[in-house]
């Protein structure tokens, strides 16, 4: 076993994991890695516990709200190790997760009043469900923090409880035989660690299931947008330049007229099928999200459809109109596909049936309406 | 909720299967029942190929290729020629 803290949370989890593609994403905003970017950790003596309460200030809200958003997720880490809430003592009941900010947040804004131990695990970061999914959050990381942590010989009982999410990469069978403490996986959500404390370590079944509210969904939609965005300012900003050219050369009254509406239309597109299918999710016709999202487009592009027949011109040239009709339930489709990642019931082999589907058909459409829109500069 | 039908990969071998429980307990979609001390599938389709069940089975009956399902992490995995990534304010539930 490795003594230093840092070497063993890259290694794969104990059990082999075939093709890992990928972990509860949701959007490219994500690829970041925050696992090397991190700021240095503070170098304290491992066995010492660290106390914490467990009322989230302004400063902890306000953080949370800028990681909503994507703003300084880099810095949202808490350095792994023991914590000590209240006065815990050697019958205390210690408890596991990850050294994600918003997850220790809401674990330990749970626990007031109370006197527990809080293993953090160092997941580089990342939430526990994404982050047993790359195995961080995993049994070799656990035992390890157990080792250097000296817990055993804080705690009489052998006792843990680990949220039931980390159970893709915590075995707790390993862990017994490794460490000698018990796994009790706890519930999913935190706010039902109280319940499950004080009912001796048991769920209900209604604590172990995974949900998809629309509180949950709604949370998700800025990362989506902020992942979306430098991609789609980036393609409005060439539909701009592009919308000068035509048949009598280079116009700067097209770039402002054609080309800045153009641009806007594509913003807005981004913008509505990224709130409406995670919004909608549940009453949108179809189980694939690559479907969901082509109806959510679909009733976009009607609604666009009558607009440009109401005011004709709107679009540009008819040809151009067509294209935009092609292109918005294409855009969304793409964008609900992309959803896959945040939703919590969707599988692997599940998004690839729909990916090898939908992919060409959004690369195809995509193209045509590209031409089309292209053609449509020239036969104004 | 209900995702895609007949796609995914589970398996359950019921001749090694102990009774264990431990499937029921970690499994996030509900997916086993017990029947005569016996794990079984009950909605195998609500299955999300998570793995826990699998890595969580001492008797070894369960199989399933595990990972998560997420089009721009498969996108971005083909893309780099690596593993997809993972977004840390996804938070599942809590
Ligand atoms: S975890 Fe394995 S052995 Fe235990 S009940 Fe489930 S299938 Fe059976
Ligand atoms: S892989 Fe995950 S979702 Fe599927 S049955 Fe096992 S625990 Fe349940």
């Amino acid at each position: 076993m490795s003594n230093s803290p840092n070497d063993d949370v890259h290694k794969a989890r104990s059990t082999p994991k075939p093709e890992p593609v990928s972990c509860g994403c949701s959007g490219p905003a994500c690829c970041e890695s925050v696992a090397e970017s991190g700021p240095p950790v503070s170098r304290r003596t491992a066995t010492e516990p660290i106390p914490v309460g467990t009322t989230l200030k302004l400063r902890d809200h306000l953080g949370a709200l800028a990681a909503r958003w994507g703003i300084g997720r880099m810095s949202f880490i808490v350095e792994p190790g023991l914590y000590a809430i209240g006065e815990p003592d050697s019958a205390s009941p210690v408890l596991v997760s990850a050294n994600y900010k918003l997850t220790f947040d809401r674990v330990r804004s749970q626990l007031g009043g109370r006197n527990a131990w809080l293993l953090v695990l160092d997941t580089k970061g990342i939430n526990v469900w994404c982050a047993a999914g790359k195995g961080t959050f995993g049994t070799d990381e656990l035992v390890h923090r157990l080792q250097i942590t000296a817990l055993a010989d804080r705690v009489e009982h052998r006792r843990l409880i680990v949220p039931q999410l980390g159970a893709t990469g915590v075995c707790a069978h390993e862990v017994r035989q490794r460490s000698g403490f018990k796994v009790y996986f706890g519930p999913v959500c935190a706010r039902d660690l109280p319940l499950f404390i004080d009912s001796d370590l048991k769920c209900t079944p209604e604590m172990r299931r995974v949900r998809f509210p629309v509180r949950e969904r709604v949370v998700l939609i800025p990362i989506e947008i902020v992942g979306g965005l430098r991609i789609m300012i980036l393609a409005a900003l060439a539909l701009v330049v592009l919308a000068g050219l035509g048949r009598d050369g280079y116009s700067l009254t097209r770039v402002w007229g054609t080309g800045l509406r153009s641009a806007l239309l594509l913003i807005a597109t981004f913008l509505t099928g990224a709130s409406l299918v995670p919004l909608l999710l549940p009453w949108l016709p179809g189980r694939a999200f690559a479907v969901k999202g082509a109806w959510t487009g679909a009733f976009a592009a009607a609604a666009v459809g009558w607009l440009a027949y109401s005011q004709p011109g709107l679009l540009g040239s008819p040809v151009m109109a067509v294209a935009w009709l092609l292109f918005i339930p294409t855009a969304m489709s793409f964008t609900g596909m992309n959803y896959t990642g945040a939703s919590t019931y969707t599988s692997l082999s599940g998004v690839i049936k729909e990916m090898k589907v939908a992919v060409p058909l959004q690369i195809g459409f995509a193209g045509a309406a590209a031409l089309l829109w292209l053609a449509g500069l020239f036969t104004t | 909720m209900r995702y895609l039908d007949d796609v995914v990969t589970l398996r359950l071998d019921a001749a090694k299967c102990n009774g264990c429980r431990m499937c029921l307990t970690v499994c996030p979609h509900n997916v086993f029942r017990m029947e005569d001390k016996r794990a079984v599938l009950q909605t195998r389709d609500a299955c999300m190929e998570c793995g826990a069940c699998m890595l969580n089975c001492a008797a070894g009956a369960l199989t399933v290729r595990s990972g998560v399902g997420c089009a721009s992490g498969i996108i971005n995995g083909i893309l780099r020629g690596t593993d997809a990534c993972c977004d840390n304010t996804s938070s599942g539930c809590c």
